[in-house]
């Protein structure tokens, strides 16, 4: 978890002094009165999957992957909800979460009277957000093994990859809210999100899409969690994943430094 | 010699895009010290307060807090201070005593000091039997009070305190006024801005009345009476629109008079005499009222403006 943190001490960005443990700490000082809140996260990729991968999966019974294999419906599409709700839970945690805390609350300017800075803050919210987002996943996952839908032990690598795809979503997330002003601009991260959780070859693979789409699928970084996880649970593992990692981690540190940046700007004036 | 000068500020300004919210002040701020800021709302005086706090770039001038410099060792000094905010900031997701806990630990102390000063500073804000309970329903005044607990969990060696007392209800601002005299005794030092003379009166050693971002006076409450008001003041009021026509008969018994709206102010050495003296020539106010002079006079006559409008 400091590995963000020590990552981002190596981009130019805001002053931060290594505090970002504490903005953690009050996050979780926070929730534990409000725990079964955490759960609400775990039950909504669980319910998608019993309802889609295994009800729809009767009807629809296997399908070929882009690698060439055939698999049973709910195991091709059980990875792909897991990287959906990584994306999902950052995306709550570091958009609605933390728009109330800037606007509304003014967690932040009380907080950057002491010695935390900007950047504390962001990195701060996101390990929050990413430790949510490890226990979620760690749960999906077991429920997936438990019906029987894993069946390779590099699933055990979806976990920290489920992490990957929090951090690119959360930090990104959190750079777009310190641009918003209103709460009706959270309509612009749903039309951003939802095409991208039916479309990123979550619930069908990217060779049925017409090629001139394939392009643009591709790029969405959804889809790069999407293949990298499904890679990953299917037991089909190769270098290539190596550009999924890269494409999920640059988004993040991009997401992370902008956050910092636009905190110090809002609130530091 | 200069250990014991924890504020210093040479020209110190403070622009947002072509508005100058801060022109340029000197102060001075010495170990100990009750120091205020003192003016109408839009004087500046919050801008000042944030540079101080480090958490808002000077835009020119000097400025050293603690003998360091805000720009260069912001983490470090903010350590060193306490920062009571104009709106309270509590979190509102967190109990009183979390409150505490939580931005006790955002100073780097460990959860043992942090615990271990929690139960002093809840006595000190008379909310130890709350503080198991939500900050939402807490009064003003209790609010106010956890507020300056918090500011105080770093064992700060200044206060900052911005309009500490404004939105209180008269009872509530004098246990905080009682709170901060605490404070002043166990040589904290204070930085107070304030728009109530009275508070300024009552707690300040020293203070600087800003207006427009400038400073336009400075010195204890007790000189900056002396020296820009008489010792009493005679408040007339008169019936609706009688007020114009005795202007001038008063003015011929006094040093000088302010005509406001709803009354005339009558400076003078002896509010007696005078009010003897108008008797004489016939004034018959519907109400006279001789006090002694506040900063509030002081305010009037700097800037011809009354402070609270």
């Amino acid at each position: 978890m400091t590995a963000v943190a020590r990552a981002a001490r190596f981009v130019p960005s805001p002053a931060g002094i290594g505090l970002a443990r504490y903005v953690v700490l009050r996050n979780v000082t926070a929730f534990r009165r409000a725990w079964l809140l955490l759960l609400s996260g775990f039950v909504e990729p669980v319910f998608y999957l019993f309802s889609i991968g295994v009800g729809l999966g009767a009807l629809v019974r296997t399908v070929t992957t882009d690698s060439g294999t055939v698999v049973p419906y709910a195991e091709f599409v059980a990875p792909a909800l897991l990287a959906a709700s990584a994306m999902n839970g950052a995306i709550a945690d570091s958009t609605y979460n933390v728009f109330f805390k800037l606007r509304y609350q003014r967690l932040y300017d009380a907080i950057l009277a002491t010695p935390v800075g900007p950047r504390d803050i962001a990195v701060g919210e996101i390990l929050w957000s990413l430790m949510r987002g490890a226990l979620y996943s760690a749960m999906f996952l077991a429920v997936a093994w438990v019906a029987g839908l894993v069946h390779s032990w590099w699933a055990l690598l979806a976990v920290p990859a489920a992490l990957l795809v929090g951090l690119a979503f959360g930090a990104v997330g959190m750079f777009a809210t310190t641009f918003m002003s209103s709460w009706q601009h959270f309509d612009y991260i749903t039309l951003a999100v939802q095409p991208m959780f039916l479309f990123s070859a979550t619930f069908f693979p990217l060779s049925t899409y017409p090629e001139a789409l394939q392009w643009l699928v591709a790029a969405t970084p959804l889809y790069h969690g999407v293949a990298l996880e499904r890679s990953l649970v299917l037991g089909e593992v190769s270098w290539g994943l190596l550009w999924h990692v890269g494409y999920l981690a640059a988004l993040g540190v991009v997401g992370v430094v902008g956050t910092s940046r636009r905190i110090a700007t809002l609130l530091l004036t | 010699m200069t250990d014991d000068v924890l504020l210093h500020a040479r020209g110190l300004t403070k622009s947002f895009g072509d508005f100058t919210a801060v022109d340029g002040i000197d102060v001075l701020v010495r170990r100990g010290e009750a120091f205020g800021f003192l003016g109408p709302n839009g004087a500046g005086k919050s801008s000042t307060m944030k540079m101080v706090g480090c958490v808002s770039p000077a835009t020119g001038g000097e400025l050293r807090i603690l003998g360091m410099d805000p720009a260069v060792d912001g983490p470090a000094i903010r350590a060193r201070l306490g920062v009571c905010p104009q709106q309270d900031m509590l979190d509102e997701d967190l109990s009183v005593e979390e409150n505490l806990w939580v931005y006790g630990r955002f100073f780097g102390l460990s959860r043992r000091e942090v615990r271990a000063r929690t139960d002093k500073l809840l006595d000190f804000a008379q909310l130890t039997e709350r503080r198991h309970d939500r900050v939402e329903p807490l009064s003003g005044g209790m609010k106010r009070r956890l507020t300056i607990a918090r500011a105080l969990v770093n064992n700060p060696e200044v206060l900052l305190l911005d309009e500490p007392t404004t939105g209180l209800d008269p009872q509530a601002r004098h246990v905080l006024w009682d709170r901060l005299y605490r404070l002043k005794r166990d040589g904290v030092t204070l930085i107070i801005t304030t728009h109530y003379m009275d508070e300024a009166e009552q707690l300040c050693d020293r203070l600087v009345v800003m207006d427009h971002g400038r400073i336009v006076a400075e010195g204890s409450p007790r000189q900056l009476i002396d020296t820009y008001s008489t010792r009493e003041v005679v408040e007339l009021r008169f019936a609706v629109d009688e007020q114009e026509r005795h202007v001038e008969a008063v003015r011929g018994v006094a040093d000088r008079v302010e005509e406001l709206p709803d009354r005339l102010l009558v400076y003078t050495a002896d509010g007696d005499d005078t009010l003897a003296a108008l008797h004489d020539r016939g004034v018959r106010p519907l109400s006279a009222l001789v006090r002694r002079s506040t900063l509030e006079d002081v305010f009037l006559h700097l800037t011809g403006r009354s402070l609270v409008d």
